[in-house]
């Protein structure tokens, strides 16, 4: 049997499954001001009567790395960046102790500027003085040439045993990403460590002999060991939980649009043939925009619990007379407002404000909670508007579930006008066109008519909805990455990630690019706690160019990027 | 997070997939370390910069500027349409004002692309600036428009498209054509009777250096654009100027294009030749991209500049002083040059030879060209290209007034289509354009 526990804002979920199926589902209230009691109680409470010795498989997803970055309670680090010609390094400056230093690697990975060891010395000096535990490095191009990180990493050992680098995070490009990454990871370690050991330490203690894995932003897991050198990949995990949850209910060869109507917010994710949508460099979303693998994933404040109010607007009329003149005139209409903001539970539950949810329970979509208390709201509002409360409350539904699908459809045309760079690509550019809606989330099956009403989409409410996140985290792979970088002029094939360089003849071709690649990949994931049997390898980026100078040959340039699918592992796909 | 002191929209198409040939500077790598380098910088993550799609730009659109012979489908390559498209597609964000300004890098080039185009010269097969100029036209209802070629080679494409058009103003900044590819653009090419003075032609000696460029900018194209106020600036920003190209024999610096594109304020610019593709395309695009934005840029140094051995010597900055006053007494005189260039509702003759060193056609032409006071005049092009065909293009200005309306016409209807494989006319005003 395998266990999934999703540590949310507001409830953790947690599920038992077997081969049959789901076995046991429980819900708890989440404590954020003590997650290690959510978690154990979560525990407790689904272990109840199991004999944990037939645990094969433990993952478990939390909001601890989100909410410090949330709630800014990232403990101070040191941070070094070396830099090279461009923008300012000043400007991506993380608290006090940052320090810009020289030495710097060209687009090819070649020295341009050596590092200065004593400027490195005398910083580590301060930085030990000034009490910092933990110190990131990063370098302008390091993903293709380390050198320089590894080399200040040597001189800060002295006085700090850990030290995380640049590129170890990724292969893709982009400073300025890294260097909040590195900070990310450097900044929740201690935090990371401490709550993950004691977990560990506790399940041990209990009898759960299975190792835990971690689940990450996308959508796949890592063992302990790895979660402790990149514990900021653990970020967001929450969304990618729900997506994971529904890939059961995708069918092959389809694309499929995720919607997780929460109490605030609804997130929206793409499954295209059974795999979830990743982001091309990282999360891309304001404060989390990093360098970390995630599912595409666009979240709005838009839920069930939405406080709704009224408002005034203006709009704009032209009128253009016989005579070709115009005349502009403003009209103030009465309009509804849904969202951002949430004050609390629905008024028929007890709540301070009218929401979608008191439209749903009027309308009879939805049982529960008092029914008067939701016609008390909707009769204040209805007067405003001068609509009777019938009208008031369809058109309050009809605006909630027009405005999640309008902000589906635009999650949808953002990413088919996402440039390319290549004129196949440009040409044959796979497009997205959802034809299916899967709804996740607490009210999610009183959504699915009107939603399948509005869209035009054939949509479903996935079955266990409410706890289809915790069965996500349950049934994700072991996830991970590798880029191989091959340069024949220069003789070398690396994966700086991996620590990995090979010495080439100018006779490597792409197959062995590719093979090279395989076996890195294969070794990291299970490196990260993988079983082999669900290992599904795909080339997610290939390039190849042929290097010229002086109007001749003189090699190739392989780039190749592979990656272990997102998806479910196997054994366990019944009973849903 | 980062955000810019601009709106500015980048297209950035290096077409991966696309070469002239294996080895050709025109090839799959050339834009592959600017890539690198952009993204590095994490220049689509600042807030202020967005990146656009291309357009794809149609027959329709490249048939507003050119005759293509034998047809559009024949000579062009999707590369060339997406190309154009990334000029379009910034154009149009820039004029429905999503944008405050924009730079489409992007690749194949298109400045030596001519108005007749039997193919492939000096890599170019359909001019990006052109097509884009006729869109804004078109579509915006814009009329004056200032192109400003900073690419090392004369603008040639360009130049001969606008010509006898007085509402275009095209300079040409490049290394002397005694000296480079394609041995044209002397101070003395000022355009046709109509536009005497809107064409500016400023050849440049070799060793040119980053004060030599911005001299010129300062003291010869800020003046005439401030007194030809186009309602838009385009730039053809090639990067062959920069000290390591293999191509020419320059010496300007990323930190120079930066601040000539801080100065010359377009509104567009569109990347053209450039092909030190690791030393210096990385560097000056990151230049320009972060000077359109209004951004900082005093750290983009290449790593081996070498201010000594870049310093313009004495010599060379007098000539370019020269120059530079040549060209201002032409911009000074333009109205009564134009004046004694023709008179009024006269036929105008010039015969050309152009070699299309790409696809290795030679083409003779005779045009001629109405003077008219009014309007740019209505042309007729008679044109032979060897391997090829014989064919004749007729060309009625955007603004054409009703006599040269006419005369285009009469031109169209004079052509035999026994003496000639295919008759054009493009009718500007109409936009349309027919074959006969
Ligand atoms: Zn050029
Ligand atoms: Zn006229």
């Amino acid at each position: 049997m395998i266990i999934g526990l999703d540590v949310g804002g507001t409830h953790t979920d947690a599920v038992l499954l077997s081969e049959n199926g789901l076995e046991r589902d429980i819900k708890v209230p989440t404590d954020t001001s003590n997650l290690f009691n959510t978690v154990l109680s979560g525990f407790d409470l689904l272990l109840d009567g199991i004999d944990s010795a037939k645990i094969k498989r433990i993952v478990i997803s939390t909001t601890l790395t989100t909410n410090s970055v949330v709630q800014k309670q990232l403990n101070p680090v040191g941070i070094i960046v070396s830099s090279g010609p461009g923008i300012d390094p000043e400007l991506f400056r993380r608290g006090e102790h940052f320090y810009a230093v020289s030495g710097s690697i060209d687009h090819r990975g070649r020295e341009r500027q050596p590092i200065n060891r004593n400027e490195i010395e005398q910083i580590s000096e301060k930085m030990q003085h000034a009490g910092i535990e933990y110190v990131g490095v990063i370098g302008k191009f390091s993903p293709r040439n380390p050198a320089h990180e590894i080399e200040i990493c040597e001189i800060l050992k002295k006085n700090f045993p850990t030290v995380f680098l640049g590129h170890r995070v990724s292969g893709n490009l982009n400073f300025p990403r890294r260097i909040s990454t590195v900070h990310l990871n450097t900044a929740v370690y201690s935090m990371h460590k401490n709550f993950f050991n004691a977990v560990n330490d506790t399940l041990k203690q209990k009898g759960l002999t299975a190792p835990i894995q971690i689940l990450k932003a996308d959508g796949g897991t890592m063992n302990l060991r790895t979660s402790m050198e990149f514990p900021g990949q653990t970020i967001l995990s929450g969304p990618a939980a729900s997506v994971m949850g529904s890939i059961h209910h995708a069918p092959a060869d389809k694309d499929v649009l995720v919607l997780d109507i929460g109490g605030t917010t609804t997130d929206i994710a793409i499954i295209v043939n059974r795999a979830p949508l990743l982001e091309p460099v990282g999360i891309g979303r304001g404060k989390y925009k990093s360098l970390i693998r995630a599912l595409q994933t666009t979240s709005r404040g838009i839920g069930g619990d939405s406080q709704v109010t009224v408002i005034e607007k203006y709009i704009e009329k032209t009128d253009v007379e016989q005579n070709g003149s115009e005349t502009i005139s403003r009209k103030k209409i009465k309009a509804l407002k849904i969202g951002p903001d949430r004050q609390g539970p629905a008024l028929a539950f007890g709540g301070p404000a009218l929401t979608p949810t008191d439209a749903m329970i009027w309308l009879g979509i939805m049982d529960g909670g008092d029914k008067k208390l939701s016609e008390e709201g909707l009769t204040l509002l209805s007067e405003a508007l001068e609509l009777s409360i019938d009208q008031t409350a369809e058109k309050i539904f009809y605006q909630t579930c027009t405005t999640i699908v309008n902000l589906a459809n635009q999650m949808v045309e953002q990413i088919n006008s996402k440039p390319v760079y290549t004129v196949h690509e440009f040409l044959e550019g796979y497009q997205i066109k959802p034809q299916l809606i899967l709804l996740l989330g607490g009210p999610a099956s009183h959504f699915s008519d009107a939603i399948q009403k509005i869209s035009g989409i054939p949509t479903m409410a996935v079955p266990h909805s409410s706890v289809a996140n915790a069965i996500g985290a349950a049934l994700a792979r072991t996830t991970c990455e590798v880029s191989l970088l091959v340069d024949t002029e220069r003789g070398v094939a690396t994966a700086p990630e991996e620590n990995f360089t090979a010495t080439v003849s100018t006779s490597y071709r792409k197959d062995d690019a590719i093979n090279t690649a395989l076996a890195l990949l294969e070794k990291k994931a299970v490196n990260s706690g993988a079983d082999l049997k669900n290992f599904e390898a795909e080339v997610t980026e290939f390039q190849s160019f042929n290097i010229v100078r002086q109007f001749a040959p003189r090699g190739k340039i392989f780039r190749i990027k592979m990656q272990v699918k997102p998806g479910l592992i196997k054994g366990f796909s019944h009973g849903f | 997070m980062l955000k810019s002191n601009k709106k500015t929209g980048l297209v950035f198409f290096p077409a991966f997939d696309w070469a002239i040939d294996p080895t050709h500077p025109e090839r799959e790598e050339r834009l592959l370390y600017t890539q690198d380098q952009v993204s590095e910088e994490g220049v689509f993550d600042i807030k202020g910069i967005k990146e656009y799609k291309p357009d794809l730009v149609t027959a329709h659109e490249i048939r507003r500027t050119h005759f293509c012979v034998p047809d559009e489908a024949t000579i062009t390559t999707k590369s060339h349409l997406i190309s154009a498209g990334g000029a379009t597609a910034i154009a149009r964000a820039v004029m429905e004002k999503k944008i405050d300004n924009g730079f489409a890098l992007v690749r194949p080039p298109g400045h030596h692309a001519m108005r007749i185009s039997h193919g492939g010269r000096g890599f170019c097969h359909i001019n990006m600036e052109a097509v884009m100029v006729e869109m804004i036209r078109q579509e915006y209802g814009v009329r004056r428009v200032a192109i400003v070629d900073t690419d090392c080679h004369h603008g040639d494409g360009t130049n001969d498209i606008y010509w006898h058009d007085p509402d275009t103003l095209f300079i040409s900044l490049h290394q002397d054509g005694r000296t480079l590819y394609p041995g044209s653009g002397f101070t003395g090419e000022l355009g046709g009777p109509n536009a005497k003075g809107t064409n500016l032609n400023i050849p440049l000696p070799p060793t040119t250096a980053t004060e030599g460029y911005l001299y010129i900018i300062r003291n010869t194209v800020l003046p005439a654009l401030e007194e030809f106020k186009p309602e838009i600036i385009v730039n053809s920003a090639g990067q062959d100027n920069h000290y390591t190209d293999p191509l020419t024999n320059m010496k300007f610096s990323a930190q120079g294009y930066a601040e000539l594109t801080t100065l010359l304020k377009p509104d567009i610019a569109v990347l053209e030749g450039g092909y030190s593709i690791e030393g210096a395309l990385p560097y000056v695009n990151l230049g320009i991209i972060l000077a359109l934005a209004g951004m900082d840029y005093s750290r983009v140094v290449e790593p081996d500049y070498d201010e000594e051995r870049l310093k313009q010597s004495a010599h060379v900055t007098d000539s370019i002083k020269k120059i530079s006053d040549v060209i201002n007494g032409y911009w000074h005189r333009r109205y009564e040059m134009r004046e004694k260039a023709g008179r009024h509702g006269e036929i105008q003759e010039r015969h050309r030879e152009i070699f299309y060193d790409t696809d290795n056609i030679f083409e003779r032409q005779k045009e001629k060209v109405r003077v008219c006071r009014d309007c740019a005049g209505a042309i007729e092009i008679d044109s032979k290209a060897s391997p090829g065909l014989h064919i004749m293009a007729i060309h009625i200005p955007i603004n054409a007034c009703n006599a040269c309306r006419e005369t285009g016409y009469e031109m169209f209807d004079r052509a035999q289509k026994k003496k000639y494989d295919k008759i054009f006319l493009q009718d500007r005003p109409k936009d349309s354009y027919i074959i006969k």
